[in-house]
């Protein structure tokens, strides 16, 4: 079963939470040659700038690469315009896993992931990022 | 010297000697950390969105509890304190969250970002100064080439943390010198170890903790120092193509100091 999403009011509310204009670009592409999960990512940070801006999030949403951001804030740090990049790919990420049933890690995914130096941090981290 | 002291979740359990070796050089220097009582985790990450109210509660509690005390707060850990820290310039600067917090918890007095966050590496600079260091040192390291990893999260993103110059930190090696060892500066000392992402994509963590490894052992280092358990967790674990041993900077400090 899948219900029908209305992209253009997630734009809105993604450009709403995540404080971020991205008529500010000027698309000299520094944030994803800043990013470290570029290789990983199958939309890099400037996309995701003009995806949003042109409204063309369904591409987005239905992507692994807004569970690749490392949130090391590189893009935002670097970005010449203060576009903010990363806030982008969050709110995207949140307008994703804030759907029921659309939580990305699970309580009971965990057991089988723990190691014994793995610490708490990287848990919480990670609920925080994939889950809500 | 007394201060309100955050531990956070895993310095209370893989990463106990963070907190043991915090605790101990601060004594040493005649700094008194006095734990929040009934802290909470801090989350581990940073709420971007500025409708996650929820997820801040926990932090804003942490620095009202420090506000109440009348002390400044002192966190190790740099998830914790990049957590902290912009929560609180959320608290200082965001009218609606900060609206929007205080109706949820109904404090005595509302909180509005009152309480002033440093980092341990901050208090050594700023408050003991690397000076006085220099003179308590008992045990200096004498020769040894110390890499220091930051990493992200204490320097960036720099307009909130105000930690150090985002691309060319000094603060590490400051410490480094100020111990008696040899600061080895390498490019990737800022970039990204991979964080969380160990949980979603090990392949990525391990690429990512490789090349800030290989960047240190190019550059002669013969250990890292980081105040992060991810990053220690993604080097030592991830970043298995190399052997350089890592450690928490108050594991080297407590050793100098001659009190480990």
């Amino acid at each position: 079963m899948s219900l029908s999403i209305n992209y253009k009011a997630e734009a809105e509310n993604i450009l709403k939470i995540s404080g971020v204009n991205p008529k500010k670009c000027m698309k000299c592409g520094k944030c994803s040659g800043a990013c470290p999960a570029y290789d990983s990512m199958e939309y890099h940070p400037h996309q995701f700038v003009s995806m949003v801006q042109d409204g063309d999030l369904e591409k987005l949403m239905k992507s692994d690469a807004v569970f690749k951001c490392l949130s090391c804030f590189a893009c935002i740090e670097r970005c010449p315009r203060s576009v903010a990049p990363g806030k982008l790919v969050e709110a995207v990420r949140l307008a994703v896993i804030r759907k029921q049933g659309m939580n990305r890690l699970k309580p009971e995914d965990i057991p089988c992931m723990l190691e014994e130096e793995l610490p708490q941090q990287a848990i919480v981290s990670a609920f925080r990022k994939y889950s809500k | 010297m007394t201060y309100s002291y955050y531990p956070g979740c895993t310095l209370k359990t893989k990463a106990k000697d963070l907190d043991l070796y915090a605790r101990k050089s601060a004594e040493a220097l005649g700094v008194t950390l006095e734990e929040i009582e009934e802290w909470q985790c801090c989350g581990g990450v940073y709420p971007q969105a500025k409708d996650e109210i929820a997820t801040k509660l926990s932090s804003v509690r942490t620095l009202n509890s420090a506000k109440e005390k009348g002390q400044d707060l002192i966190t190790v850990c740099s998830a914790c304190h990049h957590v902290l820290k912009r929560v609180n310039n959320d608290m200082k600067t965001d009218e609606d969250i900060c609206l929007r917090a205080n109706n949820y918890l109904q404090l005595d007095e509302e909180y509005k970002g009152e309480t002033n966050v440093i980092h341990y590496l901050e208090m050594l600079r700023d408050v003991v100064g690397f000076d006085k260091i220099k003179e308590k040192v008992v045990n200096p390291l004498t020769g040894k080439k110390i890499a220091a990893y930051y990493g992200c999260l204490l320097l960036r993103p720099s307009s909130e943390m105000m930690f150090d110059n985002a691309e060319n930190p000094t603060i590490i090696e400051e410490f480094i010198k100020a111990i008696g060892g040899t600061p080895v500066v390498y490019p990737f000392r800022n970039e990204c170890c991979g964080g969380y992402i160990t949980l979603e994509d090990k392949e990525l963590a391990s690429k990512n903790s490789n090349k800030v490894l290989a960047s240190a052992e190019g550059k002669g280092a013969e250990m890292v120092i980081t105040a992060c358990p991810l990053c220690m967790y993604n080097l030592q674990n991830n970043g298995t193509e190399h052997d350089l041993p890592v450690v928490y900077f108050t594991e080297i400090l407590a050793e100098a100091l001659g009190v480990k």
